[in-house]
This record gives C-alpha cells, sequence and structure tokens, in this order.
C-alpha cells in the first residue's frame, strides 16, 4: 500500500480544479484530484445523451480562457484541438435577415447603427481591457500592509486612470448602470438591442433592465479579451481532458469515481479528506473546486467555522437562472435567413430588449418564461464527430428556468419543453419534426448532474456585492479560507465562472505563497 | 392571544430540518407580569418597581440594606422569571452548543449546569449565561438577553436541532443565602442537601408540586434556583415563605441584589460590558479575555465562533482588562474615572460598577483598565465626584487593583450545606 498522504488534495476535478492541480504540480507540490463522477471536467465535459449524440453537456461555447493560459498549460500538444474559433453571433429574427455582430462591425442593421458599431463595442472594450488585470489578479484585502493587496488597488486604479478623462467618466458613468438604458443610448433597432443585451444577462439572474446588467457585460467582455468565442473538437470535455493531461504531465494525480463525504480537521487545520468510502486521505493543504456553500456547510460544517461566517456563505445567491436543452436531429435545421455558412456560428434568440425583460419577468415570480431567450449553438456543423453522419446536435441555453419553479419541474418541464421548442420552431420551421431525441436540463438537473449547489453556473450569481473582494464572501475572498489549510479554486471564487480557470491558477498560486 | 407574526421566525434555507418554536408575543403589552407578581405587589411597601426584560420587576422591597442584609445572614427569594431561558434539543444540540459557547460543552454531564459565554466572528461578547443539561440530548440556555437571532444564525447547517424560547413557560426564583439550604430542608424538599454547586434536580415540595433546583445564583455565597411551572408560582411562594418565616427570609429586588454580586465579582450585561450585538462604535465591544473571564474559553476544543480571532488576541496580548479595585474611603466609585497619577494626567480607565461593600467593609468597585495598569497590585487613581447638597467635590482617591471575587465564603461550596 503506498502512501495516501500528499501535499494538496483538491476536491473536485472540474476545470478550475484541474488547472490548479496543474500549477500545484509544476510548483512542485504531491497533488491529488478527487473527483466524484466518473469523468473529470465538472460542468465542461461531453456527454452522450442519445445512441450516437454527444454534447458538451452544461458549457457548450469557450469564451474566457486565455490564449496565455492555453499555451502556459501547453494544452493543445495535451490534445486540445478547436474545432471552431472567432465564431461569429448572429442575431436572428423570424420576419428578416438575421444581424451578424462582428467584433467591429455589424451587418444587416440599418446604416445609422452600424455606423454606431465600432464606436460602442470600441468603448466597452476599451472599459474591459482596463478591468481585465482585475479580474486577473488576487483579490487584495482592505487595511492590510500586505505590498501584494496595495499592489492590485493601486494597479486596478492606474488602470482606471489611464482610460484618459472621457473614457473613465463613461466608465463611472456607465458602471452601475442597466444594459437596457445603455444600449437605447447606441442604438434604434431592436433586433440589434436585444442581441447585445443578451450578453449582460446571460447566466444570471438579470434582465437588462436590472441595474449592474452593464457590469455583467463588462464581466463577460473583459473575461474574453484575447479569447475569442470558441468550440473544442470533441466538446468543451476535450478541454477538460486536456487539463487533466497537463495536471498528469506535471505529476499530478486524478481519481474519478470518488466522492469526498468531508474535509478532515485535525489540530485546528485542514488534514484531509474522509471518502464516502471511508478512506483516509491526509494533505498538508485541501483545495476545493467545489462551490462554496457545499465546502463550507457540507463537507466542512459548521462546527468549525464562525457563526457569522457560515450565515454570509448561507446568504450567498446560488441559484441558477439558464437550462440547457439538448435535441438530437436527423439534419441540419432551416433557420429562417440564415445561410449554412452562419449555422456554425452563435445564434441568439432575443429580438428585443422589451423581449428579454419579459422573458426575465416570469422568473421573479417562479414561472418559467413562456417566450424565453435563447443562445443556439449547433456544433456538428463545426465538428460533425459529435453525431452519426449526416445527423446533427442543437444545443441552446434557454433563459429564464427559475430552480424553484412555482408548480415544480415534475409538472411543468413538458410544458417548458414545448415552449423552447414552438419558439425555435417559429426561428426555424420543421425543426420539431426533425428531432430524434431532446434533453432538458433545468437548473435542479444542473444541480444534482453536475454537483453545483443551486445549480447555477457560475457557482454563485456574479453581481457587484458577490464579485472581487467579496466574493464568495468577505474572509474568504483571497482563496484562503478562514480554516488553515483549506483553500477554494472554484467558480464561486473571484474572477468566476465561465470556463476560465483563471479561479484555479489563482488558488494555486496562493497555495503554493505558503507553506504546504 | 397569539400574534401570527412571530410564526414567522423560519429555519434559514441550508438547514430546512432545524425547528424552531415561535416565541409567545412578548411585545403585546409594554411590560408583562411575573408569575409572581400578585405575591411581590403585596409585600411591596415602596412600589419601587423597574422594567427587565419586558417585564415589570421590584427594585425594592422595602429597604435596600434590609434586603442585603438578608442575602448574607438570612435568606432571600427573588424573581428570576424574566431571565432569557430557550430549550436548545435534539440529537445536534450539543454540537451546536459546542459551537455556540466558549467552553467545551461536551464535558457537561447531565444534571449539572455551566456557566458560559458566547462572542461573535471577532471574539467579542454577545452574552453571557448559564447552560443546564437536563437530559442527554435536551438544554435550557438562561441569557439576559433575548439571543433568538444570534442562535438562528448559528444553527445554520445544523440538523435535527429545536430552538425554543421558554421564556415564560417558566417561573423562576432565586433563593440565596446562608439559610437557604435549611429553608428548602424545612419545606420539605428531600435530598436537596446533596446537590453540589452547579448541580441540578427535580424535587418534590408540596400537594404533588415538583421543582428543578440548581444550585446556582448570583451572589456568591450558598443559593439556589428554582425553575417551576408557572401555575405553581404562588402556591411554592406561599410554601417557602411560611418555611423561611423563622429563618430569616424576605424577598428581595434587584437593588440589593446587585451589591451581592459586585462583591461576589460578576458581571452585569450593559454596566460592565456591552453585547457587541448592540455596540455602535469599534473598540467599545469586550472580548472574554479582557473581561477576565479566560477561563471559560477552552482554546483546546475543536472550534467555537470567535476562537480564531481570540487566539490572535492572546498572541497579541491583552491590551485591557476588567479587573476588581479596592478604594481609599468610604465613597462608592461610581463611574469614576482613572488616572496613573494623583495629577489625573493620564488616563487609564473606568469604574464599570462600584459599591460600599457592608460585608467586606471595602469600598470595592469592578474597573476596565489599560494594560499595564491593571496587573494586582498596581496603584491608579479614582476620580469620585460627590454631591453634598447639590454642592458638587472632587476627590482624587488612591486605588488598589486586587483579585475578585471580594467575598467568597466557604459555605457556599460546602456539600452538605451548613444547616444553619
Amino acid at each position: 500500500m503506498t502512501s495516501t498522504h500528499y501535499d494538496c488534495v483538491v476536491v473536485g476535478g472540474g476545470h478550475n480544479g484541474l488547472v490548479c492541480a496543474a500549477y500545484l504540480a509544476r510548483g512542485g507540490r504531491s497533488v491529488l484530484v478527487l473527483e466524484a463522477a466518473d469523468a473529470v471536467g465538472g460542468a465542461a465535459v461531453t456527454r452522450e445523451f442519445a445512441p450516437g449524440f454527444r454534447v458538451s453537456a452544461c458549457a457548450h461555447l469557450l469564451h474566457s480562457m486565455s490564449g496565455a493560459m492555453i499555451r502556459d498549460l501547453r494544452l493543445e500538444d495535451h490534445g486540445l484541438k478547436f474545432s471552431a474559433r472567432q465564431m461569429p453571433t448572429f442575431a436572428l429574427s423570424t420576419d428578416g435577415a438575421p444581424i451578424a455582430l462582428g467584433a467591429t462591425a455589424v451587418t444587416g442593421a440599418t446604416v445609422e447603427d452600424a455606423a454606431a458599431y465600432p464606436g460602442y463595442v470600441g468603448l466597452l472594450n476599451r472599459l474591459a481591457e482596463a478591468l481585465r488585470p482585475m479580474l486577473e489578479s488576487v483579490p487584495p484585502r482592505l487595511g492590510t500592509d500586505a505590498w501584494a493587496d496595495k499592489r492590485t488597488l493601486l494597479q486596478l486604479g492606474w488602470q482606471i486612470r489611464r482610460l484618459g478623462r472621457q473614457d473613465m467618466r463613461e466608465l463611472l458613468r456607465i458602471g452601475g448602470m442597466n444594459a437596457f438604458d445603455l444600449l437605447k443610448e447606441h442604438f434604434a433597432s431592436p433586433l440589434l438591442q436585444g442581441a447585445l443585451g443578451f450578453d449582460a444577462v446571460l447566466g444570471s439572474n438579470f434582465g437588462p433592465r436590472s441595474p449592474g446588467s452593464v457590469f455583467t457585460l463588462l464581466y463577460r467582455l473583459a473575461g474574453a479579451q484575447g479569447a475569442p468565442l470558441s468550440q473544442p473538437q470533441g466538446g468543451l470535455g476535450a478541454l477538460s481532458s486536456a487539463l487533466a493531461a497537463a495536471a498528469a504531465a506535471a505529476g499530478a494525480e486524478v481519481r474519478t469515481n470518488t466522492p469526498v463525504e468531508r474535509i478532515l480537521i485535525k489540530d485546528h487545520r485542514a488534514a484531509g479528506v474522509v471518502l464516502t468510502s471511508g478512506e483516509i486521505i491526509t494533505a498538508g493543504s485541501v483545495i476545493s473546486n467545489v462551490d462554496p456553500q457545499a465546502t463550507f456547510l457540507r463537507l466542512l460544517g459548521p462546527e468549525y467555522l464562525d457563526a457569522g461566517f457560515t450565515r454570509r456563505v448561507s446568504h450567498l445567491r446560488t441559484r441558477g437562472l439558464a437550462a440547457k436543452l439538448h435535441l438530437a436531429l436527423e439534419g441540419l435545421p432551416k433557420f429562417s435567413g440564415v445561410t449554412q455558412d452562419a449555422l456554425g456560428g452563435r445564434l441568439l434568440i432575443s429580438p428585443s430588449l422589451e423581449y428579454l425583460e419579459r422573458a426575465f419577468n416570469h422568473s421573479k415570480y417562479g414561472e418559467f418564461s413562456t417566450a424565453p431567450a435563447i443562445e443556439v449553438t449547433i456544433p456538428t456543423v463545426n465538428d460533425p464527430s459529435l453525431a452519426p453522419t449526416e445527423k446533427h446536435v442543437l444545443s441552446a441555453v434557454v433563459q429564464y428556468a427559475p430552480y424553484s419553479l412555482k408548480e415544480g419541474w415534475e409538472q411543468g418541464r413538458q410544458q417548458f419543453e414545448d415552449v423552447i421548442i414552438d419558439t425555435l420552431e417559429s426561428y426555424a420551421p420543421g425543426l420539431s419534426k426533425s428531432i430524434i431525441h431532446q434533453q432538458l436540463l433545468t437548473p435542479a438537473d444542473i444541480e444534482r448532474e453536475f454537483r453545483i449547489t443551486g445549480g447555477h453556473w457560475h457557482h454563485a450569481e456574479l453581481a457587484f456585492d458577490q464579485f472581487f473582494m467579496m466574493r464568495p464572501v468577505p474572509g474568504a475572498a483571497q482563496y484562503q479560507t478562514p480554516v488553515d489549510g483549506l483553500f477554494l479554486c472554484g467558480a464561486g471564487c473571484h474572477p468566476g465562472g465561465g470556463v476560465m480557470g483563471t479561479a484555479g491558477r489563482n488558488a494555486a498560486r496562493q497555495v503554493l505563497g505558503q507553506a504546504a | 392571544m397569539r400574534n401570527p407574526e412571530i410564526s414567522l421566525h423560519k429555519a434559514p434555507d441550508p438547514s430546512p430540518a432545524v425547528m424552531v418554536v415561535p416565541s409567545p408575543p412578548h411585545y403585546v403589552q409594554p411590560l408583562l407580569k411575573t408569575p409572581f407578581h400578585n405575591r411581590a405587589r403585596a409585600l411591596s411597601q415602596v412600589d419601587s418597581f423597574i422594567p427587565w426584560a419586558g417585564y415589570t420587576t421590584v427594585d425594592v422591597f422595602t429597604n435596600v440594606e434590609h434586603e442585603y442584609f438578608a442575602i448574607r445572614n438570612g435568606t432571600t427569594l427573588y424573581d428570576l422569571t424574566p431571565m432569557v431561558k430557550y430549550r436548545i434539543a435534539g440529537p445536534a444540540a450539543q454540537r451546536f452548543l459546542n459551537r455556540l459557547v466558549s467552553r467545551d460543552i461536551t464535558k457537561l454531564k447531565v444534571g449539572r449546569v455551566a456557566y458560559c459565554v458566547w462572542c461573535d466572528d471577532a471574539g467579542h461578547l454577545i452574552d453571557d449565561g448559564t447552560v443546564f443539561r437536563l437530559s442527554e440530548d435536551e438544554y435550557r440556555l438562561c441569557t439576559a438577553e433575548r439571543q433568538l437571532d444570534w442562535l438562528l444564525s448559528s444553527a445554520i447547517g445544523f440538523d435535527h436541532l429545536v430552538i425554543e424560547e421558554v421564556t415564560e413557560q417558566i417561573a423562576a426564583l432565586a433563593m440565596q443565602g446562608p439559610t437557604s439550604y435549611s429553608v428548602l430542608a424545612h419545606a420539605g424538599l428531600q435530598g436537596v442537601e446533596r446537590l453540589k454547586p452547579f448541580e441540578l434536580g427535580a424535587f418534590a415540595v408540596a400537594d404533588g408540586i415538583s421543582l428543578m433546583v440548581s444550585r446556582t445564583g448570583f451572589t456568591g455565597d450558598l443559593g439556589y434556583e428554582l425553575w417551576m411551572d408557572p401555575a405553581h408560582a404562588e402556591r411554592v411562594w406561599d410554601v417557602l415563605m411560611a418555611a423561611g418565616q423563622t429563618r430569616g427570609m424576605r424577598p428581595i429586588g434587584s437593588k440589593a441584589l446587585n451589591i451581592a454580586r459586585i462583591e461576589a465579582g460578576f458581571l452585569q450585561p450593559n454596566v460592565d460590558f456591552v453585547s457587541s450585538a448592540h455596540t455602535v462604535h469599534i473598540g467599545r465591544d469586550r472580548s472574554p479575555l479582557e473581561l477576565g473571564l479566560e477561563w471559560l474559553v477552552d482554546f483546546d476544543k475543536p472550534y467555537f465562533t470567535g476562537r480564531r480571532a481570540l487566539v490572535e488576541e492572546k498572541r497579541r496580548g491583552p491590551t485591557r482588562r476588567l479587573v476588581g479595585l479596592d478604594i481609599d474611603g468610604n465613597k462608592p466609585a461610581h463611574n469614576a474615572l482613572l488616572y496613573s497619577d494623583r495629577g489625573g494626567r493620564k488616563e487609564v480607565g473606568s469604574v464599570t460598577s462600584a459599591t460600599w461593600s457592608p460585608t467586606c467593609k471595602r469600598n470595592i468597585a469592578l474597573a476596565m483598565i489599560d494594560a499595564p495598569h491593571f496587573t494586582t497590585g498596581s496603584t491608579v487613581w479614582a476620580d469620585i465626584y460627590l454631591n453634598r447638597e447639590l454642592v458638587w467635590e472632587r476627590r482624587m482617591v488612591r486605588a488598589r487593583v486586587v483579585e475578585r471575587p471580594f467575598f467568597a465564603p466557604d459555605r457556599r461550596k460546602a456539600t452538605p450545606p451548613g444547616n444553619f
């Protein structure tokens, strides 16, 4: 029997856990990753949802993992290939041609909107660029004398200052604003407004009129700086496999089908984990990729935490509002006005800001949207290996689907599926007839399938009050928890979810900065 | 009458199995009357009542000096009903309490009582109180102030736990003084002599009425606290008063008790410290280490709220401490500022409680003093103001830092207790 002691045990083999493990192993630590599911990846996995049909089961696009990290971990040497890069976005319309949204230009919009577009994306990208170092850094603590904390704050201040007077003023003006008002200032076309507003509310408990929705838009853009929308060959699971290979190459071990029962405390510090099998693995540091509520309340337990801290953790907003729909199709669907090429891009059903806000309204009262906003991808256009020959897969993110549906998902599931398919049908006539199999994952399903409390793909809502120095909660915002030797590395930490990997890397830096 | 609003006390989301039994609406009438109120009203000679935790209670029955000397020389009855009481029960009760208070509750056996404090995350005192272990999985927490919000916060993450406020379901009397045991024995409580300090038991008193008796109190002397069904309150009062007739028994109010508790060195919330739940300004909270309650803090047990902060505070060393003062002269140093020098140039603290101790014949006080002046044997100067027929006089009086308690007779611990 070999030793069951490691310098570092990572609980959860999601992408952040794997990134963290890779960097820790590179730092010379002995590392073990424990994954409860039968494959690593967490919410970045490819699964067969119908015989012969595979799909990225939760996250379906890569838009925020930086090229620098992909190069640094040599993921392409470890098998990562892209079936599409720089994917274009199309705003679908039922009564006309779609609008194509490019990096700097828009086609299909009115002359005035097309003229306004470069100025708008230019401004937002400059602001996002200024905020990007914030995403990369370990959040500072306030009121300390530590140089690292001061440097981060100074750097952030400097980045904003060097935006210049005009942009800085604009950042302060629009930073807390809602996307609805911002987009109404810039554009006239409802279709263009709706599509641009969609990114402000994607994956969050926001409607375009919610205060702070410009912030989530800037956040998404900042994450996407230097990381264009792309689709890994073989789905997001292929990215996780590459990360696992990179971690393994650095010396980390990965065990799947190994759920952790609880975190072990000895002499007032984290000392390892107890598996559900009863096996004990001791470690100098325990790094949790699991969401903060599950980490603190379930794996650790309140007995090792201050009551006020536990209360803050329990008040984290963790309820997801985005559902995932997977369709196995007989053939390639035909979206009205959309060319064959465009089907390999990202298709948005969000015809106006009013439509989007109305879709959100339902969720506030525990109802699903009767006219949902949808992000559609047809991954098999770029990557035919995901389905049998000539057949296709449609993968859609659908908003809004409340975690706690008033009538319960048992009751409401079929009705919501019908609503989504009807909506898709109105944009792609004939689609419903070609469906071989369909699968809907509500936030409640996502919670169960991917072990995320509340089923929120960011683990905890991304909003001003749960961001940066306050993510997940003050007292655990620097990846180090109040318990010595216990760290967090998941999406519940700064800078949050989306398949980014920064939380995992920053956590590894924090662990390596201390004696393991 | 039940106000529907109070039933909204719900367990927080992550611990749906925590059941919270609503407390009755103590705010429906401004001041409630305790089950002993009619008896107290009949015996009150000076009509001196004060509000206490939502109840009207006696401050003085006849005369403070008479009542005080009854505590030290006879037996006294003090209505303890307003003391806030929580029933904490269920398989998780011990784990919950052990994380709440700074003492090791796993060492508390069934039938025993422990004086405890609990802190917030920063290690600042929220309140002190007593924990009674009634059975394997059932405890009672007695506190000066209502704690439901903090108890609910502390319950997050615990399953199978009941937290119920039972203040109004239990009437309570403190029976304190050197003859308290003999009065209880005379009243027919058989076996009460076996109770050791901080022990509790059930005893029959009369007509099949059963009492829970704990050998606890707030006077630093021999004494008991009696816990009963409010329906039996008046009957028990009558039986005890009759049994005490020849043993110097009298009812007392809060004023006399306050002198005794200062002699015993006990702390009074909102007098000697302010709960961190109520302080507004930084630096006005107090930690158990600062209050001289380090003996209640077990750093070796797995965890309790505030441990991390207290470990750090202990490492840094104390900046101030609550200590006893022995002050020259006989003028109580109420609210006096303390100086390191007679000239009053350097302020080093202030008095929180002061009294002339009739039993010790000393002018005593509790005071919060800055480092390093709090060490036993140090001398500080108390700035005492005296109002003499509306003419204010100011005296700078020498005071020595001394150990607490000021009064601790052996009879308080003797088992069996003396049959005076």
